[in-house]
């Protein structure tokens, strides 16, 4: 067992992993934050996507004490103080979830967009949507839902 | 103030986006021990030993079995059938003189924790004495049942004809892969004796009544929970080995059994579907009309008899001659074994194919006698006069008789909101300044709404808001939205005030879950059978206390109006502290409710890659009448995008051995928003069913049915006409290899049009 220690939306963790426990893992066994859900295990379709300081990466390849003293942002952070994101109700608006497996990865790539890429185009949003897989949407209103947060490109 | 046909927002969204989803990977009870099961690494074999003693002498490992420890549970049962004759090919809980495929269960462990469970799996040794595996549905020589439908003088047919057109096509093996795989927890309640398996979908009542049978259980001590399910297309909630063995588990080992399948194993064990290869064969007159028609098929069932039995390979025959008269009809389907991935539904399962195989010859009749592809499908219509039109051949063993439609409308309708004509103008410029492009269009019959009945019991609660408690299954498509609406329109209640309960085999008698396209119609139309008459029963209680007719009262948003001097008498909320009401209601359907569409697509071709590019995709479907708009578009959106994948990318692929190439989703290629282009939908509402008092038909697998033959057919017209697409997917290699033989001028192998 190996101690490591980090912040998950704000708050410090610090858990006893084996070596080879994945950061998505550790985040719904640990940390006490189920919301970050794990689709392949291997990388490919960024269910499990979350922020780590400030990026996105897919939580089921890195592994736990890689991101000792990092930060980590899941869907569990979004909401604030009992009110939802703008994102999260334009996900519901935009019936941009389904069964909702996908639901938090999609949201925390929105979210690094929101803060990070609010100029980006139509065609570069296509794209950042397309590093993750959903299996019940077609992706349309998940792309809607998004650009409705981010307003009409210039 | 009806809410059925609003656009109204999801009751199911709340905890999905904050991350509080209750999908089985998050519950846990005290105590649990992890399941991880032992698969065969061949393809075919005579299983000679399973050695568990290393992994038996690992920390943690509570227990480890194999068929032996195990020999009184039986093969997993498939559902009623008249098919005679597939008892003997059921696929046992665990393997144990052969092994069938890859990933077939052989052994399980049970320890303290995931991790130890799978290392401990790693060290069960099985000695595997190789045999020659069985690939290919054709020359495969276990064949449990042949499906035959057929009417009409087709042999007469085919002497009349001016042109005979035959096709060899085929469709490659595909499934569902919802996002979350499988899993379930198993436990033996300690106060109430009760085995409990959280994890439910799709069928709780029906995987409930079989895991008792298997378990030699009294029903009532066996009871199913359904949380959030991960996407379902068929291939989840289907009776598993899996759920067999954690139930098992925790009655044996007395603790609860948690077990979350991984990617590789979902690929490996979970359902597929497709894999078929026909040959039809048209009679036509000189007119284009088809006088008979005829298709054999060959079904790769894979290695055992799943649940459906041989469902697929029935729908398949069945809804083949799909929106056409064809008056002459021969289906043989030939359902074998082979040594894959056993085999069931996926989404639109059999008429994805069927779809696709009689689309195809539908344009090689255009080809063959040079008439406007749309113009033959025209011509062979049903009239809308013909309605209700009985095709004399059982389809689910229920009767096949289209309940209503206006095949011909909805046809001009696609073609109009398309933009046809002007899309077609387009193409020929883009065309002559070099772009390789092209434009399809099919048409498909589905079916919704399979019976044989549903329950559901609505009452009154105490803060005024109603629980509707069905026999549904939520897989993400939005059960609970719909039966609120259904259920708030007859009553008069705000929809958020209803509260619907599904996959709970312990709070209703029967149920029949939630596939098929059937929920909408069976428990919407129980659920609002159950609505009216508490509506009534609260009216006569608000009679009794205030001596009022019903005749002059109304519920309005929770509120019982009088309506000759519009004055509220009481609330819900009052009238639930005078009386507990409720009200079951019931519907059973002999028949299903048979919805249908048209799929138009534009693609692009890159001649030197073979890749596809879809530019423009457009449903338009008759649904009856649409409860929730929103959610409607939203299962066709889902589904246009899977069938893209059908289309263009998803094949299960093995080698010569029989090894699985496709075991990560990088081999297994699920379309990503780059591949899906903007999906425009038109929804119909011309022709509500006459089965049902609400009118409607379902929605779930719209999307899909088509996408493989109208793609088919835009690559076509983009290619120069000729019909070259014959197998699905179309990928950039196989392509890109056609296209090559066809520069050269060397034979096609798999291109038959004559």
């Amino acid at each position: 067992m190996t101690r490591t220690a980090f912040t998950v939306n704000g708050d410090r963790h610090v858990i006893e992993v084996e070596p080879r426990c994945t950061l998505a893992d550790a985040l719904r066994e640990q940390c006490d934050k189920p919301g970050t859900n794990v689709g392949c295990e291997h990388g490919v379709c960024g269910t499990c996507t979350v922020l780590l300081d400030g990026e996105p990466v897919r939580s089921c390849l890195l592994l736990a004490v890689q991101v000792e003293g990092k930060s980590i942002r899941t869907v569990e952070g979004l909401a604030s103080h009992g009110k939802l994101h703008e994102l999260q109700r334009a996900f519901i608006e935009h019936h941009a979830l389904q069964c909702g497996y996908c639901t938090p990865g999609f949201l925390m790539l929105g979210a690094w967009c929101v803060e990070n890429r609010p100029d980006i185009t139509d065609d570069e949003l296509r794209d950042l949507v397309a590093s993750n897989l959903c299996r019940c949407t077609g992706y349309q209103n998940i792309i809607n839902a998004i650009r409705a947060v981010l307003g009409t490109p210039q | 103030m009806t809410v059925i046909g609003k656009r109204l927002q999801r009751l199911e969204d709340g905890p999905l986006v904050v991350g509080q989803g209750q999908y089985v990977a998050n519950l846990s009870f005290a105590g649990e021990l992890h399941m991880r099961v032992v698969r065969s690494a061949h393809a075919h074999g005579e299983l000679r030993r399973v050695d568990a003693s290393a992994a038996l002498a690992m920390q943690g490992v509570a227990a480890v079995w194999t068929s032996t420890d195990i020999q009184d549970v039986p093969p997993i049962e498939f559902r009623p059938t008249r098919v005679q004759g597939l008892e003997p090919y059921r696929q046992p809980v665990l393997a144990s003189k052969h092994v069938r495929y890859v990933g077939e269960p052989v052994a399980v462990v049970f320890a303290e924790s995931s991790r130890s469970a799978e290392d401990a799996a790693e060290l069960v040794a099985m000695e595997v004495s190789p045999l020659p595996p069985s690939l290919d549905a054709e020359t495969s020589e276990v064949e449990p049942a042949v499906i035959r439908k057929e009417y009409g003088d087709l042999e007469h047919a085919f002497e009349c004809a001016h042109s005979v057109v035959s096709l060899e096509l085929c469709i490659g093996r595909q499934s569902g892969v919802p996002l979350e795989s499988r899993g379930g927890l198993a436990r033996l309640n300690p106060d109430s004796g009760i085995v409990e398996l959280y994890g439910a979908a799709k069928r709780p009542h029906a995987n409930r009544d079989m895991i008792a049978r298997m378990l030699n259980l009294d029903p009532a001590r066996v009871q199913l929970f359904e949380g959030h399910v991960g996407g379902g297309f068929g291939v989840r909630g289907e009776l598993y080995p899996e759920d067999v063995l954690t139930c098992l588990g925790a009655i044996r080992l007395g603790r609860p059994i948690k077990w979350i399948e991984d990617r590789r194993e979902n690929l490996l064990a979970c359902n597929q579907s497709r894999d078929q290869r026909h040959r039809v064969t048209a009679a036509v007159d000189k007119n284009g009309f088809i006088l008979g028609l005829q298709d054999e098929f060959f079904h790769d069932q894979g290695a055992y008899v799943r649940t459906h039995g041989a469902r697929v390979a029935d729908m398949t025959a069945a809804m083949l001659p799909g929106m056409y008269r064809i008056p002459a009809y021969r289906a043989i389907g030939h359902y074998r074994l082979t040594n894959k991935t056993p085999a069931a539904t996926y989404r639109a399962p059999g008429r994805f194919e069927a779809t696709f195989v009689m689309e195809r010859t539908m344009d090689a009749i255009a080809k063959r006698l040079k008439i406007d592809p749309t113009e033959v499908r025209r011509r062979n219509l049903i009239p809308k006069e013909e309605m209700p039109f009985a095709r004399p051949i059982q389809v689910l063993e229920t009767d096949l008789v289209l309940d209503s439609g206006d095949y011909a409308a909805l046809l001009e309708k696609a073609r109009h909101t398309f933009g046809w004509d002007s899309v077609r103008r387009d193409v020929e410029m883009r065309r002559a300044s070099g772009e390789c492009i092209g434009m399809g269009l099919a048409l498909f019959v589905e079916k919704s709404g399979l019976g044989p009945t549903d329950l559901a019991s609505a009452q009154l609660l105490e803060d005024g808001t109603v629980e509707v408690v069905t026999g549904a299954s939520s897989l993400g498509q939005g059960v609970e939205t719909v039966i609120a609406q259904i259920c708030a329109d007859a009553i008069g209640v705000d929809y958020k005030r209803v509260r619907v309960v599904h996959g709970r085999t312990d709070r209703i008698r029967k149920g029949f879950g939630s596939h098929a396209s059937r929920t909408t119609v069976m428990t919407g139309n129980a659920s609002h059978h159950a609505a009216i008459r508490l509506r009534a029963r609260i009216l006569e209680v608000v009679e009794g206390k205030y001596d009022l007719p019903t005749e002059i009262l109304e519920i309005r948003d929770g509120e019982i109006v009088r309506t000759d001097v519009n004055v509220t008498v009481t609330t819900l909320t009052e009238v639930a502290k005078i009386s507990r009401l409720n009200a079951e209601g019931e519907f059973n359907s002999a028949q299903m409710t048979y919805p249908y569409g048209a799929h138009l697509a534009l693609v692009s071709v890159d001649r030197e890659t073979g890749a596809v590019n879809v530019l423009r995709y457009f449903v338009a479907y008759d649904i009856g009448r649409a409860i929730n708009p929103m959610l409607v578009e939203g299962q066709i959106l889902g589904g246009v995008a899977q069938g893209i994948g059908g289309a263009l990318y998803e094949e299960f692929i093995y080698d010569e051995a029989g090894q699985p190439l496709s075991v990560t989703l990088a081999d297994y290629l699920m379309p990503t928003a780059r591949e899906i282009p903007p999906i425009q939908v038109l929804i119909s509402e011309d022709s509500p069913s006459p089965l049902n008092p609400l009118g409607i038909k379902g929605a779930g697998e719209a999307g899909i049915n088509a996408v493989g033959a109208a793609i088919a057919s835009a690559i076509d017209d983009a290619l120069g006409g000729e019909v070259f697409i014959t197998r699905l997917p179309v990928t950039p290699v196989q392509l890109k290899k056609e296209l090559d033989c066809s520069r050269t001028g060397s034979p096609q192998a798999n291109s038959l049009a004559q």
